[in-house]
């Protein structure tokens, strides 16, 4: 039983280990993702991302989102649990599970990301309301980062 | 924006976590308007499960049931779908996000190790 998982893919051009490095290496996460992240490329491990208050995600009070990391595969396969209530283990009835897959492409690397299980995370009461602030903090953030990146960009910076 | 409280988000969620009952659903949409048999006709389940299926739909509000004589004729209600569908967005909206970030990151790193940029 599960609602229909959400796929989403890009195509980048840049090689599959460049790709890998920036969804990976929390230096790079904080860039595209939460303000901090702390997680190691270790099947099994724990992690978590961190939105800082009054950090660039925007409003709001903070927030310490826990993960476990799933699948380590370079640079093919990079996925995480998410959305499990802080101490306890994530299963596929409390956390979503977000898959990160790599393709080569001619020009460069097939970016496609699958979350599914967000049924479970509603279900609870604690990572319901977190995966919603985090939910509306990455939408404003986007839509700043974007105009950000646009600007940049006109001015011939990379980043 | 979240138009719906929580508790109506979970009761969607858990509408649409049935594959068949998602099937239902999209064979209500495309016929517009019909009943417990006329939609089992088109589909793999018995009209029992149909009719199950139904009941869970209409309590959620994404279909509504009109009674016509003796058969209850059964639509899709947009409006509710609409929520349902934002609430996906939502999330996939995110995402696109975040693979574009991901997109420029490592494009300008690429840029960055073949010299100058």
């Amino acid at each position: 039983m599960a609602a229909e998982p959400i796929e989403r893919e890009i195509l980048i051009e840049a090689p599959a280990e460049v790709v890998w490095g920036v969804i990976t290496q929390p230096e790079h996460i904080s860039r595209w993702f939460s303000d901090e992240a702390a997680l190691e490329q270790r099947a099994g491990t724990d992690g978590a991302l961190t939105w800082r208050p009054g950090g660039r995600g925007g409003s709001g009070s903070g927030l310490v989102v826990p993960i476990r990391v799933v699948e380590v595969e370079p640079p093919r396969r990079f996925s995480f649990r998410w959305g499990h209530p802080e101490g306890t283990g994530p299963s596929e009835h409390n956390s979503a599970l977000v898959e990160f897959i790599l393709t080569d492409e001619a020009h460069g690397t097939r970016l496609r990301v699958i979350e599914s299980g967000i049924e479970a995370v509603t279900h609870d009461e604690d990572g319901r309301a977190r995966y919603r602030e985090e939910h509306e903090q990455g939408w404003e953030r986007h839509l700043g980062e974007m105009l950000e990146y646009v600007a940049a960009s006109a001015r011939g910076e990379a980043h | 924006m979240i138009a719906i409280s929580v508790a109506e988000d979970d009761a969607l969620w858990a509408a649409f976590a049935d594959p068949t009952r998602r099937r239902v659903l999209e064979a209500l949409l495309e016929k517009g308007e019909a009943t417990t048999t006329t939609l089992a006709e088109g589909l793999p389940i018995t009209r029992q499960a149909v009719a199950k299926h139904l009941v869970v739909l209409n309590r959620v509000g994404l279909v509504a049931g009109q009674r016509r004589g003796r058969e209850v004729r059964y639509a899709v209600q947009p409006e509710r779908l609409d929520d349902a569908a934002d609430s996906m967005a939502r999330v996939a909206a995110q995402w696109d996000g975040r693979l574009t970030r991901i997109k420029r990151l490592a494009e300008s790193l690429q840029v960055d190790t073949h010299g100058d940029s």
